[in-house]
């Protein structure tokens, strides 16, 4: 196994994600491709921390972390997006241009 | 290394099932029109990256995927949908209409990561070995404290963030009464 092939699938998957986030209209959609690009980072440091094979497992750990804040990302995430449902009720993010010139 | 060295390896085959599991999982999040099935998907994706960790013997990253990307973040994406109330069925308005910008854009940046990925780290093996969960915990608690308690606060943070924003702002009658 070697690492591109690794750090090519995390970066398809990445590339996947950025096209979510560009061509979904639903909030929650956009939110499902975020997470996408997260995992992709996820795969990428796991796969260089293998290869490193450091002492510290510092590419497992740095995982783990971006597994948290992607958990936290969510839970705010979702929390605005219902906020903003229930103030406009839309979750749709063309509509949300009160801060677009 | 050719293509009969790469496919001579047995985790290769288990890497190149797992990755197109993944990618059709991840094409079909993006480009899904029944919401509820966008997030299912997203599952397969989840799941397919923590095989991908097992393969690379990163067993408590694996295990932690699911837990929390399957088990808590699919459920939170289910419960936003449903209170949401985004249409359960077919949708045809979920996209954009101009899908070719964004395709190009994606392709353009997939293409800059590969090509670079592909020039720089060409044939580097991947080391075999298991790091063991006590030895990630020791590296956690010694020399990524610090870190890890910011990324702790951080969590504390996202939880009360998100119970204030979701809460509902009580009535000025139900305030008097209380």
């Amino acid at each position: 196994m070697t690492v591109v092939q690794f750090s090519l699938l995390a970066s398809a998957l990445f590339s996947i994600g950025i096209y979510g986030v560009l061509v979904r209209r639903n909030a929650i959609m956009v939110l499902l491709a975020v997470e996408l690009m997260l995992s992709a980072v996820a795969v990428n440091l796991v796969a260089f921390g293998a290869f490193w094979q450091d002492r510290l497992a510092s590419g497992q750990i740095f995982a783990l972390f971006v597994i948290a804040v992607g958990a936290a990302e969510v839970g705010i995430g979702l929390a605005i997006v219902l906020l903003v449902f229930r103030n406009r009720s839309t979750a749709n993010v063309d509509e949300l241009d009160l801060m677009k010139w | 290394m050719t293509f009969g060295d790469w496919a001579g390896e047995p985790g290769n085959w288990v890497f190149a099932v797992l990755a197109v599991v993944m990618i059709a999982g991840a094409l079909r999040v993006v480009t899904s029109r029944n919401v509820v099935h966008a997030v299912l998907f997203l599952v397969a994706t989840l799941a397919g990256s923590a095989g991908i960790f097992l393969l690379l013997g990163a067993e408590f990253v694996a295990w932690t995927v699911v837990l929390v990307s399957i088990g808590a973040v699919v459920v939170l994406f289910l419960f936003g949908i449903m209170i949401t109330r985004a249409p359960l069925g077919y949708d045809t308005a979920l996209d954009h209409e101009r899908r070719w910008p964004a395709a190009l854009i994606a392709l353009a940046i997939f293409g800059l990561m590969a090509g670079s990925v592909l020039a720089y780290f060409e044939d580097i093996e991947v080391n075999e070995g298991i790091v063991r969960s006590s030895d990630l915990g020791t590296s956690i608690f010694e020399r990524f404290v610090i870190p890890f308690e910011v990324v702790s606060f951080l969590l504390l943070a996202a939880l009360i963030g998100g119970i204030v924003l979701a809460r509902r702002d009580p009535e000025p009658e139900e305030v008097e009464a209380a």
